[in-house]
């Protein structure tokens, strides 16, 4: 029988160890699987390279991990915001490295990770900053930079609810990156807020098929 | 004679006035979400917004915020009905694919060529920032900007070279400020509309840039607002 489900988030994160990359779905706050970050915090894991679009607020979830000097590297495509004072300080030290993307080439980097792509050949950051040690090839006539993919050792994120399949969706613009992620780790873990009987969910409604999934938890609602 | 720069809402008001029926818009940080408040209520416009949502409404009434809910400023917002929700990758999709018709954004400069400076002023004690600013300048086809006409300190915004950072080449269309309205093109920057009690040279003397008056050019007339 296929279970996908367990039991707490000390179980859900397992195998998770130090050095790793782990990709966080979110935005702001939206899509953000708090429980799980918690979860990391009460491990003795370091030095991790975390890939989300923000780097944390309010010393909730990633600012979290900064603040307990978990993190070795973020990739995010916005750190700069009200209450994200963390990694601020920490890149000003340069006790943190961060590396900024696109956010369009961030979730397409995500993608082909997921999808077994080489990378892509993006216009975006043609003649910009971004372009820095990229190899730029002309495609009929227009310039497109190579951005390579990403993967993670581990992918943690949130949805609204799952089944024991781990099929999955998501609520409102909570979705995010979510479902990106869910296909570009070796281990994927979601927190969800509801778990239902499989049969529950509409064939048709499914946003993220349980093949990706590893493991769900219920983390309680938001 | 004496003269008003626009405020921010009224910069915004002007170029509602562009938006046409039936488009889809995506409204950058800033001046341009003010947008939003100003379409003539006759056209049916719908909102895009980066972290997945089409349809974007409003923001909510006070006690029915939806942590789930917020747009691409991490505000909370409301969806209309016709409204969707999709991940960040179809989203950017929409973007970088060209399916918007129309978009807004803030800037630090503009160049004569439509080059646009608008994420990172290159100062290395501000942590840099992009999110989306790229994918929307270099995706759509019609990318406008709305910004004051010079910075605080009354340095000109619109260039002949961007001297910060570049978010995108040849990409803007058309900038609206607090005294002017100008056009990007072909032949070179064109001044369609300037405010009341202002004139082409003044123009000139806070611009970086060469500026062609079009000889149709109009007063940029806007409400009390």
């Amino acid at each position: 029988m296929i279970n996908k489900i367990v039991e707490d988030t000390r179980q859900a994160i397992q195998g998770i160890k130090s050095g790793d990359t782990v990709l966080i779905g979110g935005f702001g706050d939206a899509g953000v699987p708090f429980k799980l970050i918690e979860a990391i915090l009460r491990t003795d894991v370091c030095d991790l390279t975390i890939v989300s679009n923000n780097a944390g607020t309010y010393k909730r979830g990633i600012e979290a991990l900064l603040l307990a000097g978990k993190l070795r590297k973020i990739i995010c495509s916005y750190p700069r915001s009200s209450g994200a004072t963390a990694i601020v300080e920490l890149w000003k030290n340069r006790q943190v490295v961060l590396e900024v993307i696109p956010q369009g080439t961030l979730t397409e980097r995500i993608r082909a990770g997921g999808a077994g792509l080489g990378g892509f050949y993006t216009p975006v950051g043609v003649n910009t900053l971004i372009a820095k040690g990229k190899e730029v090839r002309v495609i009929d006539g227009k310039e497109y930079l190579l951005e390579k993919p990403i993967r993670g050792d581990i992918a943690l994120l949130k949805a609204n609810k799952a089944d024991r399949y781990g099929n999955l969706v998501y609520n409102k613009s909570a979705r995010n990156f979510n479902p990106i992620m869910a296909t570009a780790a070796d281990i994927v873990v979601v927190e969800v807020n509801e778990i239902v009987e499989l049969g529950k969910l509409d064939p048709e409604s499914i946003i993220t098929p349980g093949i990706f999934i590893d493991r769900v938890v219920l983390g309680g609602q938001k | 004679m004496k003269y008003l720069p626009l405020t921010e809402r009224q910069i915004a008001w002007r170029a509602a006035q562009d938006v046409s029926d039936g488009t889809y818009v995506n409204l950058g940080i800033g001046i341009p979400t003010l947008i939003a408040n100003y379409v003539p209520e006759d056209r049916e416009v719908i909102y895009h917004s980066e972290n997945g949502i089409l349809g974007m409404g409003p923001e909510p009434m006070p006690g029915e915020e939806d942590p789930d809910l917020i747009n691409a400023g991490k505000f909370f917002v409301t969806i209309l009905k016709g409204g969707c929700f999709f991940d960040s990758s179809l989203s950017f999709v929409m973007i970088r694919g060209g399916h918007l018709d129309l978009v807004f954004l803030g800037a630090f400069q503009v160049s004569e060529k439509g080059d646009i400076a608008n994420w990172t002023t290159g100062d290395e004690r501000t942590i840099p920032s992009v999110g989306g600013a790229i994918d929307l300048a270099v995706g759509c086809e019609d990318v406008r900007v709305l910004m004051r006409h010079t910075t605080k300190t009354g340095e000109p915004k619109i260039v002949k070279e961007c001297t910060y950072p570049l978010t995108a080449k040849k990409v803007v269309k058309r900038i609206y400020t607090d005294l002017a309205v100008i056009d990007v093109t072909e032949k070179g920057m064109i001044v369609r509309e300037i405010i009341n009690g202002y004139d082409f040279d003044k123009l000139k003397s806070v611009t970086a840039a060469d500026l062609i008056l079009d000889e149709n050019w109009k007063y940029l007339i806007v409400p009390e607002i």
